[in-house]
């Protein structure tokens, strides 16, 4: 077996669907997990106590399992209690659910970097409970919860691979079928290799524009 | 203490005041009223109770047991009918409260906003002002404390004393009857505090009523009208700076100006 470079080119049209694919997915989940892990943060902080509690143990059990086996049972297990969902769907729905549990904590941490006096200042103020997140809590953190946000997208671009244990077409599935087609698993896999690396390049760089963004707000007008 | 016949209506009525965090007790059965247009400076030692009690009356700590009347109104608690102490909705709260200022230790500005954002803020998110008038009025309250020019500037761009004196213009600009301060110039150099307490001069020479928790005993000395003194969450000395530094002396007060000796206070001994 040789190295066939060649193999890649012919294969162009499949490998920019699946790419499409896969940023779809990822954004897509990227953008559900950041809303999804924002609200369960808020309901953790200012929701009543069972909620925290409840939300916690969401927190806790998405953490604690790997993403494989939570994307298996809800694919797999799904139709046991009538929940049936195409590969698509539900691949973007169960990282959406895995990436809330982690921006979950990344707000959290936000929340709690912010120094009681500056909602004090708001409280003594007038400003009720919304306007304080609103105004001083969400502007306040976001310099700090840019960061792990950005890394936390880089992690879920990855873990978008696993979504192939449930056939979505997405750039591993894809290129590892034409790796068995072909049985060229070497180049399939460098070049799968190849092309998250790109993506993720791609996803750092936006990162650190938005994070300088960000902290130029912070002190300038 | 003060004869009710003369008295104006206090502008804060505390009545058996204590505050317990959970087995502590820091503060005990506090009685005390604050005069409308005076000020009003708690001392005591570190652990007295003085911030505690200052920040009930913000009402940024409940009070366990107790009552607090801000010109005639129930802070937080009220009594119904058959006596029993009811917490108001946080409308209400927000009511009362709004007749009170507070400038803290930390002066507690946010960071993301400029000067004039700081004090424009409330204009606009709780008074509802526009824009344009919001910073207008919270321009006003910037030439007061001398700092019109740092409007645009960032409280990171600012010293400690110029933050102070936004925060200051910040509470100001909604034009709360009374003012709180708990200790202003704690966290400032000693060559910055000098602005923050002629702008507190000012503010007391226009008539507001203050309440200071402070280390500035020379300040306590020369701009209070009353002095309260604290010790182990209870209300030892209440009277005029005369009364309360004149001599005899309450014994646990020299003992606690001694180690004042040399900030401020020499010129009491």
């Amino acid at each position: 077996m040789t190295f066939d470079i060649n193999l890649i080119y012919s294969l162009g049209p499949t490998l920019l669907r699946a790419t499409g694919v896969t940023l779809m997915v990822w954004l897509g989940a990227t953008l559900v997990a950041i809303v999804l892990g924002f609200f369960v943060a808020f309901g953790r902080r200012y929701g009543p106590r069972a909620l925290d509690a409840a939300l916690r143990v969401y927190v806790e059990v998405i953490r604690g399992t790997p993403f494989l086996i939570q994307l298996f049972l809800l694919y797999y297990g799904g139709p046991f209690i009538g929940l049936v969902l195409d590969p698509v769907p539900a691949g973007l729905i169960g990282l959406a659910i895995y990436g809330g549990a982690y921006f979950s904590e990344i707000f959290r941490a936000g929340f709690e970097s912010v120094p009681t006096g500056h909602i004090e200042a708001g409280v003594c103020l007038g400003l009720d409970q919304g306007q304080i997140v609103r105004r001083i809590l969400i502007p306040e953190m976001t310099t700090l919860v840019m960061p792990p946000i950005v890394n936390m997208m880089i992690v879920l671009l990855k873990e978008t691979a696993v979504l192939s244990v449930v056939t979505v077409p997405e750039l591993t599935f894809q290129i590892s079928a034409i790796g068995s087609e072909k049985y060229a698993f070497v180049e399939a896999m460098f070049l799968l290799a190849c092309f998250y690396w790109g993506l993720v390049e791609l996803c750092g760089t936006l990162g650190r524009a938005a994070e300088a963004r960000f902290s130029r707000l912070r002190l300038t007008r | 203490m003060n004869p009710a016949s003369t008295a104006p209506a206090p502008a804060i009525s505390v009545r058996g005041l204590s505050k317990r965090f959970g087995q502590t007790e820091v503060l005990h059965g506090i009685d005390l009223d604050i005069e409308a247009g005076r000020v009003t400076c708690l001392i005591g030692p570190s652990g007295s109770g003085k911030s505690t009690f200052l920040r009930c009356m913000a009402f940024l700590e409940e009070a366990t047991t107790g009552t607090i009347l801000v010109n005639g109104e129930p802070l937080g608690f009220a009594q119904d009918e058959s006596g029993q102490r009811v917490r108001l909705s946080p409308q209400r709260i927000r009511e009362v409260r709004s007749q009170v200022g507070m400038c803290f230790q930390q002066f507690n500005l946010w960071p993301h906003m400029t000067a004039l954002g700081n004090v424009s803020e409330a204009l606009k998110t709780v008074r509802k002002l526009s824009r344009a008038e919001a910073e207008e009025r919270a321009m006003a309250q910037l030439k007061k404390v001398g700092l019109e020019a740092r409007a645009d500037f960032y409280p990171s761009q600012l010293s400690g004393g110029q933050q102070q004196r936004v925060a200051i213009a910040r509470a100001l600009a909604l034009e709360p009857k009374i003012m709180l301060f708990d200790e202003p110039t704690s966290s400032l150099d000693p060559e910055l505090t000098g602005e923050v307490l002629n702008v507190m001069r000012s503010l007391a020479a226009d008539g507001m009523t203050m309440v200071v928790v402070s280390h500035e005993i020379g300040f306590a000395a020369s701009v209070a009208n009353r002095i309260a003194f604290l010790d182990h969450g209870r209300l030892l000395l209440n009277g005029t700076p005369e009364d309360v530094f004149g001599k005899p002396r309450h014994a646990r007060l020299d003992q606690f100006l001694d180690t004042y000796l040399d900030r401020g206070a020499a010129m009491l001994v």
